[in-house]
């Protein structure tokens, strides 16, 4: 064998090698965008689950609060809004307004002791104060799993791959309010 | 996490193959005991045993690990606010399953995690613990179990329990039927003697330098697990507070848990056998103050926050946590503490519902005579009343009611508005106040739903 072919075999080595890197580079990256879209189909789900438990509990709160028409029917209209929101920016925005107006009933709801002894609310209270709860759970993971695949999508030498079939950064969950940004704790 | 538990599985390989290997030389070293050739047929013996107890680990695994320690499975339904805390766990954690929830009928507060890689998976509390630990408390204690099955403790534990298990159980026969010396000794010759004593050592000495190196391993999988508690949570108090409740238990006359086996012990969140167990290096869980120190120590909620808490209240320099974990790492801030208003009240009627749980699972009824006495009526049980044993009252059975009238539902229509009330089909009054505006209500006694019809004007 001459030098030639060495270098050749050396050179079809290496090549084989980077390939091969550069493909478990990329299932690697494709790993990690579909956990952060999985991450954010977790918080549609877990919002849709609150906008289906808001009905059920403004009825069963209805009939012990009679005094309280005006703070349901806001809880009411945050919620049809929220459920009828197209874009994100107006979503996060209506969801949150969700958020405030279920704290507000919450609050409401101290002076009627007849309704914090009813079972059915209080299995309604435990449904939503933890379905808030995974919502912030959720929020935490997608914006866990947006971190590493933007880390990833940025460090050597994942970006080459990522630059050559185009991934691109996803952005971050962010919440207006600090408060909110950590996990709620919606306590009644 | 993809990459956090990347060093994880290494270490574990390493236990793996670090188990195998002893494995491997050690039914070398008992195939020598029984002849100069033994050696390969003992190589042989101790893989063959080992397959066969990891396909029964395997096949069975989860359920069988379950069923010797009493679990039964939990639904939504059974217990709300235990599942959605699992759940949320799950979902703050990125587990593509749910896992099952066992419920295992034991005064001891405890909990553990059974499951298999990324696939399935259980978690098992014992009533003890839903009894004594508040919403946060046992959210910590659920984030820590989800932990192991994230890490896949509790795969690799398996794995390395069913090796170490092996090894013990050929030990062992070989000790009893050689009886110390007698029969086999006689064939060996005087050039095999040295053969045969380091034999014998190896025989002696594998399962304690086997135990050694499992518990070693199952410690260090303690804090990850703490660490991933924490973190899922944002509330490394939880954990700290339920560990706390649970060791305190644990010190007071309760160390040995029934349920717990020596395999087992590794699954469960504060050793079960702390009392049987002597000495650090023999124990798979880390000193639950350590453990508690860290967590409270900790500045944030994140890995890197543990790590930092970990090696100053260790004085250690490595690194619990893995290096390229720590480098993606956010860093985390506490969530703020949930009002802890729980009321004495509050907590006995949380150990009542879970006392009730308990019976229901156990195809039991609870029944609360009017005299104070609870009366356990078993499923099978026919008649449609029972006598209380002490007062000698007449008490209906609640579910030979619900079967004598289908699932009809019962409309009752209002006369006006003011007060009202009116009986409910089991018998059971009904009373409607002036505000009771809601469509239904359900019979305290019969559980039987109730439409109510508003009054026609």
């Amino acid at each position: 064998m001459g030098p030639i072919v060495i270098a050749l075999l050396v050179l079809g080595g290496l090549f084989v090698l980077v390939a091969l890197a550069a493909v478990g580079i990329y299932n690697a990256l494709v790993g990690l965008r579909n956990q952060t879209k999985n991450a954010w189909a977790q918080i549609d789900v877990q919002l849709k689950r609150r906008h289906d438990l808001v009905p059920n509990l403004v009825e069963t709160v209805r009939g012990y609060a009679t005094h309280e028409q005006k703070t349901l029917e806001n809880v009411i209209a945050a919620r049809n809004q929220a459920a009828g929101a197209t874009n994100v920016d107006d979503r996060i925005k209506a969801e949150q307004g969700l958020s405030g107006a279920l704290g507000r009933l919450m609050v409401v709801v101290e002076q009627y002791p007849d309704l914090k002894a009813n079972r059915n609310f209080l299995a309604l209270q435990e449904e939503l104060s933890s379905t808030e709860n995974k919502i912030g759970f959720a929020r935490q993971f997608y914006n866990d799993s947006v971190m590493q695949y933007n880390t990833k999508l940025e460090t050597f030498p994942s970006n080459m791959v990522g630059g050559m079939f185009q991934f691109k950064a996803a952005t971050f969950f962010e919440v207006a309010d600090a408060a909110e940004r950590e996990a709620p704790k919606v306590k009644f | 996490m993809w990459e956090a538990i990347q060093g994880n599985i290494r270490r574990s390989w390493l236990l793996i193959s670090l188990m195998g290997v002893l494995l491997v030389a050690f039914g070398f070293c008992v195939g020598l005991l029984g002849g100069p050739e033994g050696g390969t047929w003992g190589v042989f013996a101790a893989l063959a045993l080992w397959l066969i107890l990891w396909g029964v680990a395997v096949a069975g695994g989860d359920s069988l690990l379950l069923l010797s320690a009493g679990g039964r499975k939990l639904e939504h339904g059974d217990a709300p606010q235990v599942w959605n805390v699992v759940d949320e766990m799950r979902i703050a954690s990125g587990l593509p399953f749910m896992p099952d929830i066992y419920l295992v009928d034991d005064p001891t507060p405890n909990a553990f995690a059974v499951g298999r890689g990324q696939k399935r998976g259980a978690v098992a509390v014992t009533s003890g613990l839903l009894k004594r630990l508040n919403r946060d408390e046992l959210q910590g204690v659920v984030g820590h179990e989800i932990g192991h099955i994230h890490n896949r403790d509790t795969f690799f534990m398996t794995l390395a329990g069913v090796m170490l298990g092996a090894i013990v159980m050929i030990s062992e026969v070989v000790l009893r039927t050689m009886g110390w010396g007698g029969r086999s000794r006689k064939s060996v010759g005087g050039g095999n003697a040295l053969f045969f004593l380091i034999s014998l050592l190896a025989v002696i000495l594998a399962p304690l330098f086997a135990q050694l190196l499992y518990f070693a391993c199952s410690r260090r999988r303690e804090y990850l697990a703490d660490a991933c508690g924490a973190r899922f949570t944002r509330y490394p108090e939880g954990l700290a507070s339920a560990l706390e409740k649970i060791s305190g238990n644990l010190g007071s006359g309760m160390a040995a848990d029934e349920a717990a086996n020596k395999v087992l012990a590794p699954m469960y969140i504060v050793n079960p056998m702390q009392g049987l167990v002597a000495g650090a290096l023999f124990s798979t869980h880390p000193p639950t103050e350590s453990r508690v120190k860290i967590l409270r120590g900790m500045a944030g909620a994140g890995y890197s926050a543990y790590e930092e808490a970990y090696r100053r209240t260790r004085g250690e320099s490595d690194w619990c946590i893995g290096a390229r974990t720590l480098q993606v790492d956010a860093a985390v801030g506490i969530r703020p503490a949930t009002p802890d208003d729980e009321s004495d009240e509050d907590r006995a009627g949380r150990r009542q519902d879970v006392q009730v749980l308990v019976s229901r699972l156990n195809d039991l009824l609870l029944l609360t005579c009017p005299c104070g006495v609870g009366i356990r009526v078993p499923a099978d049980f026919k008649r449609p009343a029972i006598t209380c044993p002490r007062c000698g009252r007449t008490n209906d059975l609640p579910a030979a009611q619900a079967a004598a009238q289908p699932d009809e539902p019962m409309v009752y229509k209002r006369r006006g508005e003011g007060w009202e009330s009116f009986k409910c089909e089991c018998g059971a009054a009904q009373n409607l106040s002036p505000k009771f505006m809601a469509p239904s209500l359900t019979c305290a006694k019969c559980g039987k739903k109730i439409w109510i019809e508003p009054p026609t004007a």
